[in-house]
């Protein structure tokens, strides 16, 4: 394996491993803040930073952990990160909190964070752990935002809180698809997502359990 | 009585934890390839959860909460900012110790569900078990009762989604939703199904 640049530690998860698409990492949240964009992007922040820190200061301790308790330690310093992200939000932006509700809190066993800190920073250098950190919180980011988009704009015809589209019933040309507010369209929506990214980067496919085989009939017949 | 066969009811189907909140994603895709792990898994969260719920609610209640350290002469102490890191160390601890308890005690088990237990740790369903109790100011023994129910409803939606995918896999799907494209839609579809009992009104 070639070594681990910045550059492209921060780019990758981005498209070639997004956490989401293809580690299956972290999707718990990724579904229950989509249903509009604001806490979308909020929640991407909040991740995308402790991330970045959790790795970084991991990284720095790495050293000194034991191995046999180093989950403990990992899960101490990102709960306490999450804790300084909780009550910021708390404190500045009471209603958003109130909004993502558990889902702050679930950052703490988001697996995005404890694998990051797990696979990477435990082996590399402190601030090439943080961009990994941080470029795996952006390909999360990326993810959240535009299922965020879609949710938001389609199913309400609003993006950020402001209208876009005029829905019928406040005398617009838009009838909004209310399925998009609901649970199942997230996954649904993710999983479009996915099938969208493996054509475009076929590397991704996974190989099936059984493959069909041709149906050679047809050619005997002849 | 009537009240706690009610949440449990709502605990299982209404507020199934998987399929109406997401929670324990990674986990529920990733082990749902075979019915048999599945239900282990699945009976491994249903002790951790009937465990730590309550166990929580108590540290909450006498611990945390505004004014909860009364009992010690602190009446005015508010710990409840270290709620999240206590919730998270008490479901470590109790699973350190339940695996060591099976180990020590009931092998045949341990061994059963013996690879699964770690991996609970970092289940979000677990987490958010704890979390909803405390934002929903359960008591002892709602959250005894809640436990139980979203330990279940986790339970029940692996059950069926491995079920689903051993079928699954022998059907044509298109190369790029092969694997996890096609899971995520099937969940959706499982999803909408479990919405229906979201008009139950209880």
């Amino acid at each position: 394996m070639s070594q681990p640049t910045i550059k492209s530690v921060l780019l990758d998860p981005i498209f070639n491993n997004n956490p989401i698409g293809l580690q299956i990492l972290g999707i718990c949240s990724a579904l229950a803040v989509t249903t509009n964009l604001k806490t979308a992007v909020v929640m991407s922040i909040a991740l995308t930073l402790v991330t970045g820190f959790s790795s970084l200061f991991i990284s720095m301790i790495r050293a000194q952990i034991p191995s046999s308790i180093r989950m403990i330690v990992q899960m101490v310093i990102i709960a306490s990160l999450v804790i300084v992200v909780d009550q910021v939000l708390k404190a500045y932006a009471y209603s958003l909190s109130k909004q993502l509700s558990v889902f702050v809190g679930l950052i703490i066993t988001n697996c995005i964070v404890m694998g990051r800190a797990e696979a990477f920073a435990m082996s590399n250098k402190p601030v090439l752990s943080f961009f990994d950190g941080i470029g795996n919180g952006l390909g999360y980011s990326a993810m959240l935002i535009v299922i965020g988009v879609i949710r938001e704009l389609f199913g309400a015809g609003k993006l950020m809180g402001y209208t876009i589209i005029p829905v019928v019933n406040d005398g617009g040309w838009y009838q909004p698809n209310g399925m998009l507010l609901l649970p199942p369209s997230a996954f649904f929506l993710i999983g479009l997502i996915i099938w969208a990214l493996r054509s475009w980067k076929t590397e991704q496919v996974e190989a099936p359990d059984f493959r069909i085989t041709e149906n050679v009939k047809e050619k005997e017949a002849y | 009585m009537e009240h706690y066969i009610s949440l449990l009811v709502k605990a299982i189907f209404v507020e199934n934890m998987a399929l109406a909140f997401f929670l324990g994603m990674c986990t529920f895709i990733a082990i749902s390839k075979k019915v048999e792990t599945a239900i282990g898994l699945g009976i491994a969260v249903v002790v951790v959860q009937t465990i730590t719920v309550p166990a929580n609610n108590l540290i909450y209640t006498y611990l945390l909460k505004d004014g909860a350290l009364a009992w010690a002469g602190l009446p005015e102490v508010d710990l409840s900012f270290l709620g999240l890191l206590s919730y998270i160390g008490v479901i470590a601890a109790i699973v350190q110790i339940l695996e060591m308890l099976l180990d020590k005690f009931v092998p045949s088990l341990y061994n059963a569900l013996g690879v699964f237990l770690p991996l609970i740790t970092v289940n979000c369903a677990i987490m958010a078990g704890s979390l909803f109790m405390v934002e929903r100011d359960y008591n002892l023994p709602e959250s005894v009762v809640y436990g139980i129910g979203s330990g279940i409803s986790w339970a029940l939606a692996i059950a069926l989604l491995a079920a689903i995918r051993e079928k699954l896999k022998y059907s044509d799907v298109p190369d790029g939703l092969q694997g996890l494209g096609i899971t995520f839609i099937t969940i959706g579809l499982m999803s909408l199904g479990f919405m229906s009992f979201s008009g139950v009104q209880l």
